[in-house]
């Protein structure tokens, strides 16, 4: 029995639209299986776009409305142009928009408003690695730290819980906490 | 439920593999007590009347209760008899055992949620030089070798071996994925007369808000010790248990950790603190005298969990000294003999609180069946006198159907999580 009137929120994720896709796709797991695809052109220096349109999932192909570009190059510390994030600091783009996406959805599940949500992070590196002075010291981040600074009607431990759970049901942070098989292959371009 | 057909005057036999309490004899480690207090263990016209009501129940205790209780109820249990197929018919079941062959209009499947353990698919890749067990085949410190112990898993059975096994000399690293916190006493009193006395253990599988979830919810990190001392992971950092996060793959003889630790311990400190609020509530709404668990302490919580600020992603197990690799990874249910089509993509039967999908077919004993305690001890006797109302109007070829009864805590233990 509830006596509380309905809790209007609106954080603007169509959580019965998520529920109902994950009530459907419970009983049909083999549309589940999505495949993600960028390409990526190399341009000059290490300057480099990649594209993302098409992806596949629920059973066929799909695409996003429209083609988007990212270009990512590195800073003129390195000799580099600069035109471009760093493939690595796009990492933390796509960790910080998964968690992010992730908070706004629970949030909206369990009913608590965000009046504004803003995460900073930062990822550290030694860079002797990638310019192979140590072999002891690896290639990526040593560590990723993430603080979420949230504004909305909710006690600090339902924050916490809801970025907790964020955590828990990220893509991203699952593919930086756990190994990841990655096979790389190359092919020659025939001449025409 | 064997009690409660007697009950109903419906003929019956209980078929057992071994001897009653044929698990609990012989695929249990040596120190292992019951998690649930000795009150605890309320069976159908049974009450513990001992003099050590808060105590836990020894693996030889227990086995002799089980088979006193089988006694005197007067149980029809055949003994060293092993089903090796069942089938459906169309008047019922056919049981084939290595006895002969039985023919039954109505079947309860109770052979337990815990015949097989899990071992992820990676476990074949532990280099060969290191001994490699499941808790099924440990049975205390002494069968390891001196020397560094991978216990990979957190919830009752990975904390318990970690305990003993860092307390006999060996250096335990602990592998840790999610897992749920839990304090052996509270307040004054076992975190259990708590979970029974609030309603949680009696939460419904209609009131739960995902029951995947719930029947899937690891066991809590309890220990049943005479000290009651506790096994969370600030109890076994404290002894020198090393921790690293979730082992997510072996690769040339170096296990890979993941990075999820700091946030699997933070989501179980928010669980176990939502329960304790719950519990908090609960207490300041009703007065609490004159109960066996002495007296009520006011309300606290427990130190964060404490988690190593870099602990190792990686760890090359021989270079690093680990002799043994514990799976304390869970363990399934063996359907191998039911060759009725009920089991889901997942290796689950299909059913509804107990009454599966399949006319006359009954499950007992696995996780939040019918409601949170139902593979307790203590829950078998609500789930056998519902159930067994059930089979009785199916044999009776009547309507059958549960009076959906809803639990007075419902509403509080909605956003529990676990």
């Amino acid at each position: 029995m509830s006596t509380e009137t309905e809790k209007q929120v609106q954080n603007g994720v169509n959580v019965d639209a998520l529920l109902g896709a994950r009530d459907a796709l419970s009983k049909a797991p083999e549309a589940a299986k999505f495949n993600w695809k960028a390409s990526c052109k190399w341009l000059n220096g290490t300057h480099s776009q990649t594209s993302i349109q098409g992806f596949y999932g629920l059973g066929q192909q799909q695409s996003h409305k429209t083609e988007f570009t990212f270009d990512t190059d590195h800073p003129e510390i390195f000799a580099s142009e600069d035109k471009g994030a760093t493939p690595v600091e796009m990492v933390l783009a796509g960790l910080a928009g998964c968690l992010t996406a992730g908070v706004a959805s629970i949030a909206q599940l369990r009913k608590i408003q965000l009046r504004s949500v803003k995460a900073t992070l930062e990822g550290s590196m030694d860079i002797q690695g990638i310019l192979g002075i140590d072999s002891d010291v690896r290639n990526g981040f040593n560590d990723i730290k993430v603080n979420f600074e949230i504004d909305a009607d909710a006690s600090k431990e339902d924050l916490e819980a809801l970025v907790a759970q964020s955590q828990k049901r990220s893509a991203v942070y699952d593919v930086i906490t756990n190994p990841t098989n990655v096979s790389v292959s190359t092919t020659k371009k025939s001449l025409n | 439920m064997s009690r409660c057909l007697t009950e109903r005057a419906i003929d019956h036999v209980v078929l057992e593999r071994g001897e009653v309490a044929n698990s609990w004899k012989t695929e249990r480690w040596d120190s292992l007590r019951l998690l649930t207090p000795n009150w605890l263990s309320r069976l159908p016209g049974y009450r513990y009347k001992g003099d050590d009501p808060d105590g836990y129940r020894t693996m030889p205790e227990t086995v002799a209760f089980l088979q006193w209780y089988a006694q005197r109820i007067s149980a029809p249990v055949r003994t060293h008899t092993t089903v090796t197929r069942v089938r459906r018919t169309e008047a019922g079941y056919t049981v084939a055992t290595d006895q002969g062959e039985w023919r039954t209009r109505a079947l309860v499947l109770a052979s337990g949620a815990c015949n097989i353990a899990s071992v992820p698919g990676f476990a074949g890749a532990v280099p060969p030089g290191i001994a490699v067990l499941t808790p099924m085949q440990y049975r205390n410190p002494g069968q390891l070798e001196q020397g560094g112990v991978l216990v990979v898993g957190a919830s009752a059975t990975g904390v318990q071996l970690a305990d003993e096994i860092q307390r006999s000399g060996r250096e335990v690293t602990l592998a840790v994925g999610e897992h749920i916190r839990m304090p052996r006493r509270y307040r004054g009193r076992d975190i259990l007369w708590w979970m029974d006395s609030v309603g949680v253990q009696d939460q419904g599988y209609q009131e739960v808000d995902d029951l995947n979830r719930a029947r899937n919810v690891p066991s809590l990190q309890l220990a049943g010790y005479a000290d009651c001392r506790d096994v969370d992971l600030n109890a076994l950092t404290a002894l020198g248990v090393k921790l690293v996060g979730r082992l997510a793959g072996i690769r040339d003889g170096v296990a890979q950790f993941s990075g999820s630790l700091a946030n699997v311990a933070a989501l179980s400190d928010l669980k176990m603190n939502r329960l304790l609020g719950v519990v908090d509530d609960w207490a300041a709404r009703n007065e609490l005298v004159g109960e066996p668990s002495g007296s009520v302490q006011p309300p606290h919580r427990f130190e964060r969990t404490r988690v190593p600020a870099a602990p190792p992603l990686s760890l090359d197990l021989e270079r690093y000294g680990i002799r043994s690799v514990i799976w304390a990874t869970g363990f399934r249910p063996d359907y191998s003999w039911l060759d009725v089509p009920v089991i889901d993509r997942k290796g689950r039967i299909r059913h509804d609180g107990g009454v599966v999908d399949s006319p006359g077919l009954y499950l007992m004993g696995i996780q939040f069946l019918r409601r949170r305690k139902s593979a307790l001890i203590d829950g078998a006797g609500d789930d056998a006198r519902e159930l067994s109302a059930h089979l009785a109007s199916y044999l009776e070829g009547g309507e059958v159907h549960f009076a959906r009864a809803r639990s007075a805590a419902a509403d509080s233990l909605a956003t529990l999580g676990f």
